[in-house]
């Protein structure tokens, strides 16, 4: 088979969007089911949000941040990880495809099968967390006081996608536990739904010791902690150098890197074992 | 009433062989009771006091919410009767000379009552371990939460029976979850205290059913006078009153449900 | 189907151990069991091949082995000159599966949109995609249920649903994991005559494996049986009942409960309330005629030796016996 790198580079992406199309348009045929279940997890996301909002509103500031870098760093946790959940979320059900076989129909299918995971019943609904989000973090880069250098303007973009694949990563390795412990997928959201909480909140609030371990072992810190200290400019509280600023994207290849590891292994467990 | 015994044992048995999931249901439990804490603690560094909550107060709570997670449902699951309602099989249990709503409300105690030994118990024992808590004052304190969390599982199996009975009304019952679930658990107090909200909000919320699952236990264990009457024989009072109110509410649905099955034949 | 065509699939002493971990928490020891041992297998392009073999004999291991949602312990395998283990997303686009007990369609859609995902999946060009399925339709009748969901299709509808997006792609191995089980007996004739058809016109390959006699005897010119993992025969059915001397069975309904039947030629097997079951040795006829004449009896059926008894003899008179 002598195709360009190029043309089967593109295929995974390609194959992943006619498969959500495809769920999109059959999930089109119930529009007001659609649109009610839509509506109802945007209320979740604003609920969410005004947490944090109420938090902000009776402290006034947490850890140097003052209400609006607050809804800066809940909008870009909160987008990046919306858009995870839209992309990935589905892969955290692959304990239960495993123990109904469904899985078993996904390995015959000349299309990988992490591709088939993530599209199985793909819904724009979740398209309801990332919009409240957009809007918080838009808001936010308005409210907030930042230096629009070019610099800033051209990262932006970098810093959303860096973080959202960084998050689709923490989906994927945390649903390959389930290839292990397949009933154990609960363990999973303290990885990924606890991910979004804790990087909700600026994280000097936790202190040293979490901000050391979520830069250096799960490296969340990047998903808006160092997004927000690059933005607004301000040095890190907990006396980590200025320079992580920078390594959002590295902490995203290297995590997607763990992750595709995690896949591979849980595959080849998977079809050794046979359960 | 030995049905309802059997019935309860094999919900409390079904559960028991959950092992690995009760396992990594605590570990997430306690995970997110460190992060909520770590927050109202900071959150009470710069305030001491809010609306009668200083942080001690706020953090017994948050685990306390995260304790009663699996007791109360509030974010699911839902009773399996909602998969039998979807597929028609209940019409099978309306034919059975047991009610079906005390079946599985003694189904769903049985699980309640494995949720409050092996994930309450030692979500709340992490919370012990890492944060300053408060406790209920002397036994009759901790009679009246253990009362309280009872009452909790009744409200929480009359809730989702409720919600898995719309299934006959509603073609599709997911909305009804994609509401309760993420609306719920705000309405419970178990995302913030109700303390923290406008007061307002924070005191119609506390009169909602919902609120009856994590905040009213909440501040019964606390002893706080925010509760219907100024005490916990109040808060105790309101809990009963959804427990009856909904329990009443799914008999009659249930009735109206046999009547739509007799007549439609399923 | 002459000899220079490569084999559809070659197997070559293809096996499978498990680890199976037992006891108690903490004390738990490790067990390897063979689940596949040293089959070796040749299937022709053209051949409609049943495998057969008891509950955990293996069936749907080697299945798995060739499909490469399995990797094998031992041996080599090639299916369509491709390795399956290695290259099972070239090998899917090869080969059409379908797993009688789960559907590989998606529940809450449409047939016709399930259909819809496999054509993107399967990369079928939608011109060849609306021909084939156009095609499909007419010979699996599924018009009248193409726009239905598929939570909603009956047993058999979802089997001839399942069958049109195995075949959508054209595959030239069709693997079929008990394709008839549950079906009602119109449905399992509609199915088997599919499958006759698609044998004789496309030349397409088949491999099945089935509990079912009906299925073997109306499909298979060659069958292949394996027990304990191991191959205990590989030929046709005739020759399979001779390989075996399996009794008929004659089914007595008494006019009342009695105690077993004593005849010569006869054996009571089984007895259930009035009903009793008389394993043969001689002569149906002088059996019957005993019978008759010295019970009350109500009703009589001669019964076939069940393909399940004719393995299951086969794989007790391939052991040794000591006695």
């Amino acid at each position: 088979m002598a195709e360009p790198l190029t043309i089967r580079a593109l295929r995974p992406p390609r194959a992943y969007v006619r498969l959500a199309w495809t769920w999109c348009r059959a999930l089109a045929q119930y529009p007001t089911s659609l649109v009610l279940l839509t509506v109802f997890v945007s209320l979740g996301a604003l609920t969410e949000m005004s947490g944090v909002l109420i938090v902000f509103g009776h402290a006034g500031e947490l850890a140097g941040f003052g209400v609006h870098e607050g809804l800066l760093v809940y909008g870009l946790s909160a987008t990046a990880f919306g858009c995870a959940d839209m992309l990935m979320g589905s892969v955290e059900r692959l304990g239960r495809h495993i123990r109904s076989g469904a899985f078993d129909t996904m390995l015959i299918r000349p299309v990988p099968t992490l591709v088939l995971l993530a599209t199985d019943q793909f819904t724009p609904r979740r398209l309801g967390k990332v919009v409240p989000a957009a809007g918080a973090l838009a808001v936010a880069l308005v409210a907030c006081d930042v230096d629009w250098t070019p610099a800033r303007v051209l990262a932006l973009p970098a810093l959303l996608v860096s973080a959202t694949a960084l998050c689709c990563a923490v989906w994927v390795a945390g649903a390959c536990v389930q290839f292990v412990l397949p009933e154990a997928h609960v363990a999973a959201n303290s990885l990924t739904y606890g991910g979004q909480a804790l990087t909700e909140y600026p994280l000097a609030v936790y202190g040293r010791e979490v901000v050391r371990s979520v830069t250096f072992v799960v490296p969340l810190a990047f998903v808006s902690w160092q997004p927000a200290l690059f933005l607004l400019g301000r040095p890190d509280p907990t006396g980590l150098p200025d320079a992580l600023r920078f390594a959002p994207p590295v902490a995203a290849v290297l995590m997607c890197s763990v992750a595709a590891l995690c896949w591979r292994a849980g595959l080849r467990r998977y079809r050794s074992t046979g359960s | 009433m030995r049905v309802h015994r059997a019935v309860f044992a094999r919900g409390l048995r079904r559960y028991s062989t959950y092992r690995a999931a009760t396992v990594a249901h605590v570990l997430t439990n306690a995970v997110f009771g460190v992060i909520n804490a770590t927050v109202l603690l900071a959150l009470f560094a710069a305030r001491p006091e809010i609306n009668g909550y200083d942080a001690r107060d706020a953090v017994t709570q948050v685990f306390v919410a995260q304790a009663l997670l699996g007791v109360s449902a509030v974010m699911g699951p839902p009773l399996d009767l909602e998969d039998r309602v979807r597929n028609g099989a209940v019409a099978i249990d309306l034919l059975r000379p047991v009610s079906l709503q005390t079946w599985w409300l003694a189904d769903d105690l049985g699980r309640a009552a494995f949720q409050l030994v092996f994930r309450s118990v030692p979500t709340f024992g992490v919370g012990v371990l890492l944060f300053d808590l408060r406790y209920p004052d002397g036994l009759l304190g901790w009679a009246a939460v253990l009362v309280s969390f009872v009452l909790v599982a009744v409200v929480a199996f009359a809730l989702r029976y409720l919600y898995a009975l719309a299934g006959f009304w509603l073609t599709d019952t997911r909305g009804v979850w994609a509401a309760a679930g993420l609306l719920g658990p705000v309405a419970a107090g178990t995302l913030l205290p109700l303390a923290l909200f406008p007061t307002t909000v924070g005191d119609v919320l506390r009169l909602l059913p919902w609120a009856s699952m994590i905040q009213i236990p909440a501040e019964i264990l606390l002893g706080k006078d925010t509760l219907p009457g100024g005490s916990v024989v109040g808060g105790l009072a309101l809990q009963v009153f959804w427990a009856v109110v909904l329990l009443a509410l799914g008999a009659l649905a249930t009735s109206r449900a046999t009547r739509r099955v007799v007549v439609q034949g399923g | 189907m002459t000899a220079n065509h490569p084999p559809i699939v070659e197997a070559v002493g293809l096996g499978r151990d498990f680890v199976l971990r037992e006891g108690p928490f903490l004390r738990r020891r490790k067990r390897t069991v063979s689940a596949v041992r040293d089959v070796t297998l040749s299937v022709q392009p053209g051949e409609i091949v049943g495998y057969l073999g008891p509950n955990g004999a293996g069936k749907s291991s080697t299945m798995k082995m060739l499909t490469g949602i399995l990797t094998p312990s031992s041996g080599r395998v090639r299916v369509t000159g491709l390795e399956p283990s290695r290259e099972r997303t070239r090998l899917a686009s090869r080969i059409g599966v379908v797993f009688g007990q789960r559907t590989t369609l998606w529940w809450d859609l449409p047939l016709r949109d399930s259909l819809g995902l496999t054509r993107h999946m399967y990369r079928v060009p939608a011109a060849d995609h609306a021909r084939r399925l156009a095609e499909l339709t007419d010979l699996l009748e599924l018009g009248p249920f193409l726009a239905t969901p598929v939570r909603q299709l009956s047993l058999g509808q979802r089997m001839r649903g399942d069958l049109t997006a195995a075949l959508l792609h054209g595959p030239r191995l069709l693997v079929l994991d008990e394709p008839t089980i549950g079906l009602d007996v119109v449905s399992k004739s509609a199915i088997r005559e599919f499958l006759l058809r698609l044998n004789a016109e496309e030349g397409t390959t088949i491999l099945l494996t089935t509990h079912d006699l009906g299925d073997v005897e109306r499909l298979c010119r060659r069958v292949v049986v394996i027990d304990h993992g191991r191959l205990a025969y590989d030929g046709d059915l005739p020759g399979l009942r001779a390989s075996v001397p399996t009794p008929r069975v004659l089914v007595v309904d008494l006019a009342a409960p009695a105690p077993p039947i004593e005849v010569p030629g006869g054996r009571c097997v089984r007895v259930e309330g009035p009903r009793q079951w008389v394993e043969l040795s001689a002569n149906p006829a002088s059996v019957i005629s005993e019978v008759t004449q010295r019970h009350d009896v109500a009703d009589l059926t001669l019964r076939e030796p069940d393909i399940e008894h004719v393995v299951a003899a086969l794989y007790r008179g391939a052991v040794p016996s000591r006695d």
